[in-house]
């Protein structure tokens, strides 16, 4: 289980995060609500040690994550796919994934899972990162974090300006990860999204965590997300 | 000595000019590529490995040849370790940041330049190549009776300087296989283009910079062997090599090791075949000429994608 505890974090001088606390369970999908510069960003790279964590703690199991270096954080397991999807665009398909397996995961069992998972990028291993199409693009960005075998999935707006058909394809990788255990964070904006995959849904605003409700609540109520993170 | 052969030696010159620039270039290149860090310290790397050799040479008893050896082998290892630890107790404290960068890597040239000065003294010392054969070189010419090759009087170069140029051309080869083709060369690619991105997926960037760094000084360091026995070992000789590696780098495009190598050759071979027929000065006033109109009509370079 990821246990963040009470974390401010700063940008400069600029506070973006305040005292937030917040847990990913395994076999659930969390889910993070809030306006554009509420903190979503900031919440996943501080757990991946990107931004530095002053004040609270961040772990994982028995292990610390915010005392380690931020390369150390993904040897414990934790596959990040970040806004923006930040392939290494001018590395082929076959490398961008080789990255993801040093760390962890086992080698080419682990690579073949992914690349049954997302048999596009078996067709285009060898070519550049940066010129495959959008949707492609984010198979891949999802199938590098999981080359790390990881029990904690951080997924950051990863349908943001894909097709309806992509869409439903990485949902459906959210739901199969979910299924086989692993606790997985999904920065999403878009309520219906965040309607078909949530069990329960946190909602930050300005920095700071406004509520964390079930999904069913969300369900009954749509008009909750606006009412605790102007979203929706 | 007719043009043709006079030509053909100074064009040897300049393979071994460019032979050398090319391991010196192609260091800055990845330094500057990877780190985004221009290394203002880098000739004295170069400096450093010929006066190593010099040292190591004199230490190492027996023949001229052991002591080479030994040379070529300790001298870019040291000045690795030392650029590592400059890397480590330097750059990092001021967080790669490209100003300070700059200025930090000035206080080290000094440092380095003024140490050796202390320690080595200001002379210039030569340095015995490995072997001192001298090759005779034919010349081919049409005659009545076809091809025919001549031996001119005077057309002939030394072993040693052929042995350069081959054994840069075997490490620059070595550089691409390390980059394009190894798991540390993918490690440095992955760090250049995503240094963040590449944290988050355990690729510890502090250390990949720090042996970066180490890689970019010994090939100055080696390149600085690689002459000592064609121009002496001398506390000021880095100022050249940075100049020509910078002008190198610039012309072939920041970061792109292909086209720094081409840049090496164009200017190395530029460098040696102008300072035969007219003067060295004459040969560095038309690199940074051409490095002048790069940047106003190219300035992403020859192999650049993107405007520096
Ligand atoms: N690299 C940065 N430098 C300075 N401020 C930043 C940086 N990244 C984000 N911020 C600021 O931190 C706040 C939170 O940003 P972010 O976490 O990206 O929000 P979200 O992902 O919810 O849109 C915003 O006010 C944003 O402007
Ligand atoms: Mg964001």
């Amino acid at each position: 289980m990821l246990r963040i505890e009470g974390i401010d974090a700063y940008h400069g001088r600029a506070q973006a995060l305040h005292g937030v606390s917040l847990e990913a369970r395994p076999g659930e999908i969390l889910c993070i609500m809030g306006r554009n510069g509420a903190g979503k960003t900031t919440l996943l790279k501080a757990v991946m040690g990107l931004v530095a964590v002053p004040a609270g703690r961040i772990r994982l199991g028995e292990v610390t994550l915010s005392d380690l270096p931020a390369h150390e954080v993904p040897r414990h397991g934790i596959g990040y796919v970040p806004q923006g999807r930040r392939l290494f665009a001018e590395l082929t398909v076959a490398e961008n994934l080789a990255i993801g397996l040093m760390t962890r995961g086992h080698g080419a069992a682990t690579r073949e899972r992914v690349l049954t998972l997302f048999p596009r990028l078996r067709e285009r291993l060898d070519q550049r990162a940066g010129t495959l199409s959008g949707g492609e693009q984010q198979m891949l960005a999802v199938g590098r974090a999981l080359c790390l075998e990881p029990s904690v999935l951080l997924l950051d707006e990863p349908t943001e300006g894909l097709q309806p058909s992509m869409i439903g394809l990485i949902q459906d990788v959210a739901r199969q990860m979910r299924a086989q255990g692993v606790a997985v964070v999904l920065v999403e904006q878009r309520l219906e999204a965040v309607l078909a995959l949530a069990d329960r849904v946190a909602f930050l605003e300005t920095g700071r965590l406004r509520s964390v409700i079930p999904a069913e609540a969300l369900r009954e109520r749509p008009d909750l997300a606006a009412t605790y993170a102007g979203v929706g | 000595m007719d043009f043709g052969p006079h030509l053909m030696l100074a064009a040897i010159e300049g393979a071994v000019a460019a032979a050398v620039l090319a391991l010196t270039a192609l260091g800055l290149s990845l330094v500057f590529g990877v780190m985004r860090v221009v290394n203002v310290a880098h000739g004295e790397f170069f400096m450093l490995g010929a006066v190593l050799a010099w040292a190591v040479a004199h230490l190492v008893p027996g023949p001229a040849w052991a002591g080479y050896l030994a040379a070529l082998v300790l001298a870019p290892l040291l000045v690795g370790l030392l650029a590592a630890a400059a890397d480590w107790v330097v750059l990092k404290r001021v967080q790669y940041d490209p100003e300070r960068t700059i200025v930090a890597t000035i206080g080290l040239l000094y440092i380095l330049q003024q140490a050796t000065l202390m320690a080595y003294g200001p002379e210039a010392r030569p340095v015995a190549a490995p072997f001192d054969a001298r090759i005779a070189l034919p010349w081919p010419e049409w005659g009545p009776e076809g091809l025919v090759l001549t031996w001119p009087w005077g057309l002939g170069t030394t072993a040693w300087k052929l042995v350069v140029i081959a054994a840069a051309a075997l490490l620059v080869a070595l550089v691409f296989v390390l980059v394009q083709r190894s798991r540390a060369g993918l490690v440095m690619r992955a760090t250049q283009f995503d240094r963040e991105t590449a944290q988050a997926f355990g690729i510890p960037v502090a250390r990949v910079f720090a042996l970066t760094f180490a890689l970019g000084a010994a090939l100055a360091a080696i390149g600085g062997v690689l002459v000592v026995p064609i121009q002496q070992a001398h506390y000021l000789m880095g100022g050249d090599p940075l100049l020509l590696s910078f002008i190198v780098v610039i012309i072939g495009g920041l970061g792109s090791l292909r086209g720094t190598v081409v840049a090496a050759i164009l200017i190395g071979m530029s460098d040696g075949i102008v300072s035969v027929f007219f003067s060295p000065t004459l040969a560095k006033i038309l690199a940074t000429l051409l490095v002048a109109f790069v940047l106003i009509f190219r300035p992403q370079g020859l192999y650049g994608t993107r405007a520096a």
